[in-house]
């Protein structure tokens, strides 16, 4: 086997030095019966050139060349070349977590720096090293909120991402956390009204997304306002990291949980992932996840450790903070180069882009089918309501290896005929005319001629 | 220093400060193609949510990203410089194919809503790992949702009080071994159940008898690890499971130790109703200095109903799909379908190996770990005589009277070149070594190993302070890490 460094002699001189004659005296220790007898019944060891050749076929029954308009908390952007080129360095690829700070200060500088640009780039005080993704990110803020605010209840926008609301209840069921849910007004925003006769003096924390599920700015100041007057606290869910070059983050939140993807992830079929939580200062003491923070060693040398453990599972045990041990270091490693990249001005001019894409985007489709909640300000993505069922759409622009919006039928029946659609800098102008144009031809196929003029212009 | 060790040298490296502290207005390292639609005005599509600054965000050229980050790596210690037995955490040898594989265009670039008719590839590798766990594990399905082990903890038992709930009474606390690893009592927690400790023996085994009187009713699961944490594989396994079994309990297995079973023996074949497994340990995905993890959770067939939705089915025509309406599932764990990329590596790591790989590799595993007992036996206190697996747990007593501690101890092998095992775990063992080294080490490697140890021994009798103000070689000393708690500086702020 080509991973095993040990020559037959080797194996040979091993065990003799152990004194046993053979390697089944070593797994003596387990009861007879239970050994296994055979051979697993799994595929048999292959050759490199098998393995890279199954894969590349995976691929190909993937439909590896298509374009897509998909987004929903997973976004395709560009990622530099230098990602890969770094995190593939075996010194980050394969260290573990940096419990030994003086040969592990290349991972710990690095975390130490992804903590900063996060605060800078959330407006918060403090971040951890990650958590799993913006799914259990949000839960467990939310559960931090519970801690420090002795309350049990939590209220959460429909708005936010379906999956995400999906895994909160998994975790709320046995934490006796009662959910209840507000719903989105005709601007495409929490309703505020729903939102103030809902929370309640048991009432832990708010749960919004911004940018929403559907793309739109919440008014965060405003909830904000409402959780807190209530001596609730605001959790703010962030799934598209892009938007935060160019929209105000949400600085009144008590805490934030984000979804990194976006920041230089690949989208692998959804995961791996990197989740972050930040928050303010005072809160840190009941944030889960690792925290890094700078010290000096006995020189006066200033150096970098894993930090407020005392609040972690292998030290606090059933009264720890989470259970959450291993995270995402090497996906937060990818962010970090990312967020490095682009820095203080290429994020900005990354985000409006994804903005101009978006707004050209949405303009195109306004002309033909009803793009909802225009009123309020979003960032890449926007819903389409058509006299079609999207699936119908959808399934004609795949024929042309298109991928269109997300129907969200399955998640808001309510909507009705409506897809989800994101324009991020990948988004070419003539990928965006030739979905508008399907679009086009769908509602002229299904209203009586003449009712309603369609734009000649658009490109097919 | 009284010693030159055969495996390291001191060489030079690179000083480097933060990113920030290079940064300056103007530099760059990103170039965005020309727009093809129509500028925009930001105030009107924005308006008061429109941001106006990023902060201290950094400016720095593509060079400078390169050095910075190359610096920044020679920093650390890692499996592909050299043994790294980290008791519990499986450091093995991480495949390069795995990784190329992983970045596949199609595989790396699937969106997880990509319509199932485009994502047969993902589906069928999805489909096919499963099929293989199962058969290594014994059990009967999978899922693979969970993201870590520790998610894979909270899910595992998530099933099993929604197996429990099923049958009319949920009940009320679950047993962990006082040598189990801290997210086993953390994880029950979750889930809103009492932690009840269970006492080992003096074989380092749960305690038949404390076991027998603690079960009762009100007992949803034992978490076992095993072999248990300290490389102890747990003889009287079919007893455990009897005894849990006749009082209506189940029994969890904490898969950490996996590396020590996998091709010789299968959980499900023991009495093991839920388990989960870490892909980055035994699997051989990545640590990536902390994650991403991956924590499958397997089952026998009375837990089926429970599993996270979606569920990948074949369906009538022949392909793959999820199947969302899962009525008695216990929910959702996690956004999409689990940490993908560490299926891709995971399987490519299972096909390099076969049957006959993957059994080799398991009885090096424990080849090794004996090799090592058998080296520093003597040296070291070894607190339970009883076989080893694929880890062996000394402990300090003999240099604690020296005033050398198990952390001491372990400083001092970063001289020798080498990552420290697992320090002062498991809790049963007062200043405990916990070393595992993997299949992936020659006998040249631990060769050096035990000399190291042996070596470390010698200069606690002889110089202990040496022992004791260890690490010599490294950038730095050790850190200040009571300031780093008391006072803690999180993030970096620009000099004011």
């Amino acid at each position: 086997m080509r991973y095993l460094p040990k020559s037959p002699a080797d194996r040979e001189a091993m065990l003799k030095a152990i004194g046993l004659r053979s390697v089944d005296e070593l797994f003596a220790p387990i009861p007879a019966e239970y050994r296994l007898a055979r051979d697993l019944k799994i595929p048999r060891q292959m050759a490199e050139s098998e393995i890279v050749d199954f894969f590349r076929q995976r691929a190909r029954e993937n439909g590896e060349d298509y374009t897509s308009f998909l987004g929903a908390g997973a976004y395709f952007h560009y990622r530099p070349v230098i990602i890969d080129s770094l995190i593939s360095r075996g010194e980050f690829l394969t260290a573990y977590t940096p419990y030994q700070a003086e040969i592990s200060q290349g991972t710990l500088q690095s975390i130490f720096e992804f903590q900063t640009m996060m605060c800078e780039l959330t407006g918060m005080e403090v971040a951890n090293a990650s958590m799993y993704d913006g799914s259990t990110a949000a839960a467990e803020a939310v559960m931090m909120a519970v801690r420090l605010t002795g309350r049990r209840s939590v209220v959460v926008a429909r708005s936010l991402h379906p999956e995400y609301r999906e895994v909160l209840a998994t975790y709320a069921t046995h934490q006796g956390m009662p959910l209840s849910i507000a719903g989105c007004g005709d601007d495409g925003r929490v309703n505020s009204k729903e939102l103030e006769q809902l929370i309640t003096a048991e009432t832990a924390c708010v749960l919004v997304q911004s940018p929403n599920f559907f793309g739109t700015i919440e008014d965060v100041a405003a909830i904000a306002e409402i959780a807190q007057k209530n001596g609730a606290l605001l959790v703010v869910s962030i799934a598209e990291a892009v938007s935060l070059g160019i929209v105000e983050p949400p600085r009144q939140a008590d805490i934030v949980a984000m979804e990194a993807q976006s920041f230089g992830v690949p989208l692998g079929f959804g995961g791996p992932y990197c989740g972050v939580i930040a928050t303010r200062e005072k809160y840190v003491r009941q944030m889960p996840g690792r925290l890094v923070g700078q010290t000096v060693d006995k020189q006066g040398k200033r150096g970098f450790v894993l930090t407020l453990a005392t609040r972690e599972q292998h030290i606090r045990r059933e009264r720890a903070t989470s259970n959450i041990c291993t995270n995402q270091a090497l996906i937060a490693l990818m962010v970090n180069i990312f967020m490095t990249v682009y820095g203080k001005v290429g994020l900005k001019e990354l985000a409006k882009q994804n903005l101009a894409k978006t707004a050209y985007a949405a303009g195109q489709f306004a002309k033909h089918g009803k793009v909802l909640f225009s009123g309020s300000p979003r960032f890449n993505e926007f819903v389409v309501q058509t006299s079609e069922d999207p699936r119908v759409i959808n399934a004609r622009l795949l024929g042309h290896k298109i991928v269109g919006g997300l129907p969200l039928k399955k998640f808001y029946p309510e909507l009705g005929n409506a897809a989800l659609w994101c324009c991020t800098e990948m988004t070419t102008r003539s990928m965006i005319d030739t979905a508008v144009g399907f679009v086009a031809e769908s509602e002229r196929s299904v209203r009586p001629a003449g009712e309603e003029p369609v734009e000649e212009e658009v490109a097919r | 220093m009284r010693h030159t060790t055969p495996k390291a040298t001191r060489h030079v490296n690179q000083n480097e400060g933060l990113i920030f502290e290079k940064s300056s207005a103007g530099k760059a390292a990103w170039k965005l193609p020309p727009l093809d639609v129509p500028e925009i005005d930001v105030s009107k599509q924005l308006g008061s949510s429109q941001r106006k600054d990023l902060g201290n965000m950094p400016e720095v050229s593509e060079i400078e990203i390169i050095r910075h980050f190359t610096r920044l790596s020679t920093w650390n210690y890692a499996i592909d410089l050299g043994m790294y037995p980290l008791g519990s955490c499986t450091m093995k040898y991480n495949p390069r194919v795995n990784e190329a594989v992983a970045r596949v265009e199609g595989i790396a670039n699937a969106h997880p809503y990509q319509p199932e008719k485009i994502s047969q590839g993902a589906l069928r590798i999805i489909k096919t790992l499963s099929e293989c766990l199962i058969e290594i594990t014994g059990m009967d399905a999978i899922t693979l949702q969970p993201a870590a082990g520790a998610h894979g903890e909270m899910t595992g038992l998530l099933m099993v009080r929604a197996y429990h709930q099923s049958k009319g009474n949920a009940r009320k606390k679950i047993l962990i071994p006082d040598s189990a690893h801290g997210t086993n009592p953390a994880t029950a927690a979750m889930v809103n159940y009492a932690v009840e400790n269970l006492k080992s023996d003096s074989r380092g085994m749960v305690d038949i008898v404390s076991l027998e009187a603690q079960m009762n009713e009100d007992v949803a699961a034992l978490m076992l690890t095993n072999p248990n944490t300290l490389g102890v594989f747990e003889q009287d396994i079919h007893k455990i499971a009897d005894i849990l079994h006749a009082n209506g309990g189940l029994l969890y297995m904490d898969g950490a130790n996996m590396n020590a079973l996998v091709g010789k023996v299968r959980p499900g074949d023991f009495g093991v109703d839920v388990m989960h497994l870490n892909l980055h340990k035994t699997f051989s995905t990545p640590h990536g200095g902390g994650g991403p993890g991956s924590g499958p959770v397997a089952i026998k067939k009375s837990l089926e109903p429970f599993l996270p939705a979606p569920v990948l089915v074949t369906k009538s025509d022949g392909t793959l799909g999820f199947e969302y309406n899962r009525p008695q599932s216990v929910g959702r764990v996690r956004a999409f379908f689990g940490n993908f990329g560490m299926f891709v590596r995971a399987l490519a790591y299972i096909q390099a190996n076969g049957p006959d790989g993957l059994r080799q590799t398991t009885e090096d595993a424990v080849l090794n770990a004996n090799y090592i007992r058998k080296g520093v036996e003597g040296t070291f206190d070894l607190p339970y005589a009883t076989p080893s697996m694929h880890e062996v747990v000394f402990s300090d007593k003999l240099q604690a009277k020296k005033s050398v501690r198990t952390m001491d101890i372990a400083k001092r092998l970063i001289d020798y070149g080498f990552h420290p095992y697992t320090t002062a775990f498991p809790l049963i063992v007062p200043g405990a070594l916990m070393i595992e080294p993997t299949e992936s080490e020659s006998k040249e490697e631990l060769d050096l190993f035990v000399e190291a140890m042996k070596s470390i021994a010698a200069e606690v009798e002889e110089d202990p302070q040496t022992v004791l103000d260890a690490p010599h070689s490294t950038r730095i000393s050790r850190l200040d890490e009571t300031a780093a708690a008391r006072k803690p500086v999180l993030r970096w702020k620009p000099a004011v």
